[in-house]
């Protein structure tokens, strides 16, 4: 399983990056790409919506069910990658370079696990 | 705690994800995943453990007496090696299930039913039985492997001399032997694809299949699981018994009227259905046009007045679009009807397209 060490994750298998203007980066893991299946259809959110930490701010669905994708941060949605709505099959196949969406003007943030830690907690999950 | 099916153990080898369905632990998908399955199905080929469907034999000169009064077809001019489509319905018209019926002579024909109504639809039968006819459950003995896809007869041509196969849609072979295996083998599927069905002793399932995957690997044969099997079924737009059609809804508003023969003098149900008249519901396809995809148990919207509900939907692999059944009144089912159907709680607009979906070119 692919966990890169340089970000960070939720429990809820989220993965979330540190841009250079403060805002964050916001997408879902190999793990959870995985647990998922073939991706075909994500309901993002839009450009200027708020969002709380640990509520659903999009959701993603594969062939089979639909799932939420929590927000890990409270703050506006800033930016929205669009090329998912044509490509969602992009999550499946990059799944860290799928960024969702960047949230800025960041004011909370839920529990966030290191890869280490992330590692250990999915680990335990499959048992 | 569910059952396993005599190949529990070749689908954990095979990386299958077990998911509990109809009381078995079945794989809802292998390492290639859906959409992979269901396209090696419409294009090349795919292999099926459906051995958790339900099996009974029907013996005795009261057998076809017996069939035509339980199930909605007729079996009356039916050839030996035929099979058959059929309903089964509560005296109230309701739908106890849908299944398959074969016939081997006119005193011994099997019935193909869903796992899920096992016990439901052997119960049923068993007490509307007329006279001198036997039924058996012998569904723990048989396994059942379906060979889906338009390369399946090179593939059993590696094990059969294809002259021996089944030729016809829905015919079978009762007795071949597929290297040293004795095998049932019909004309039949649950895809909407050129294929077979494969019945087989339990004991003998695991070598089957490891058979067919080693001849079939040169035609593209993958595994394939129970997620693959439900979005190929709907694109065919085949019924699902507890989605489509339960003891709730009878067979014509599910839109089986091609397995109802009301002309028969006698059968269960019948008496409803005559006295209910032209369906004040059925069933039809949707298709989104906007953007999301149809779940089952979704409110549908004409003009903004609730019309009816979905009974199946997903996202169709090969036509690459948001597809879904769903039963409405029957003032609402002219084809290009524009409708709106509710996504949780977001109106995705969608229209009423013909059935099936897909067809086999």
């Amino acid at each position: 399983m692919n966990i890169p060490a340089e970000l960070k994750y939720t429990k809820s298998h989220e993965w979330l990056k540190a841009e250079a203007d403060g805002s964050y980066a916001i997408g879902l893991t190999d793990y959870a790409q995985k647990q998922l299946g073939d991706i075909v259809f994500i309901n993002l959110p839009a450009e200027g919506d708020t969002v709380t930490a640990g509520e659903a701010m999009a959701d993603v669905e594969s062939v089979k069910a639909v799932s939420d994708v929590f927000s890990p941060v409270t703050g506006t949605i800033a930016a929205v990658n669009e090329d998912l709505m044509d490509e969602p099959q992009q999550m499946n196949q990059a799944p860290y370079d799928a960024w969702i969406a960047k949230i800025g003007d960041v004011t909370a943030t839920e529990e966030l696990l290191s890869a280490k830690e992330y590692e250990t907690f999915c680990s335990s999950a499959k048992e | 705690m569910e059952k396993i099916t005599p190949l529990y153990q070749t689908h954990l080898v095979e990386g299958g994800k077990m998911v509990p369905f109809a009381g078995y632990l079945l794989p809802v998908q292998y390492p290639t995943g859906v959409i992979a399955e269901h396209m090696a199905v419409r294009t090349a080929c795919g292999l099926f453990d459906v051995s958790h469907m339900g099996e009974f034999v029907f013996r005795g000169e009261g057998a076809l007496a017996t069939l035509n009064h339980l199930l909605t077809n007729d079996f009356t001019n039916m050839a030996a090696g035929r099979v058959r489509y059929t309903a089964m319905c509560l005296s109230d018209g309701g739908t106890v299930d849908d299944l398959v019926i074969y016939k081997f002579a006119d005193d011994c024909y099997l019935a193909v039913v869903n796992a899920a109504n096992r016990g439901k639809d052997y119960a049923h039968m068993a007490a509307n039985l007329l006279a001198d006819t036997e039924i058996e459950d012998i569904s723990d003995n048989v396994a059942q492997l379906a060979l889906q896809g338009p390369n399946a007869k090179e593939i059993l041509a590696h094990l059969i001399d294809p002259e021996l196969l089944p030729q016809k849609y829905y015919t079978a072979v009762r007795e071949v032997i597929l290297a040293g295996i004795p095998c049932m083998i019909s004309r039949t599927g649950y895809t909407g694809e050129f294929g077979y069905e494969l019945y087989t002793a339990a004991d003998d399932a695991p070598r089957l299949w490891k058979l067919l995957r080693d001849v079939g690997k040169e035609h593209g044969l993958i595994p394939c699981g129970l997620g693959a099997r439900d979005t190929l079924r709907l694109e065919a737009a085949m019924p699902l018994y507890g989605h489509e059609m339960d003891e709730a809804v009878t067979p014509l508003e599910a839109g089986l009227d091609f397995a109802v023969k009301l002309q028969k003098p006698e059968f269960i149900g019948r008496d409803a259905l005559l006295a209910a008249g032209a369906p004040k519901r059925v069933r039809v396809g949707l298709k989104a046009t906007g953007r999301g995809i149809l779940r089952e148990e979704q409110d549908v919207y004409c003009d903004g007045v609730k019309i009816g509900r979905t009974t199946s939907g997903t996202f169709a692999p090969y036509l690459k679009q948001a597809i879904a059944m769903a039963l409405v009144d029957a003032a609402h089912t002219t084809v290009g009807t524009a409708v709106e159907v509710d996504v949780r709680g977001r109106r995705v607009p969608a229209e009423i397209v013909p059935l099936p979906f897909y067809k086999r070119g």
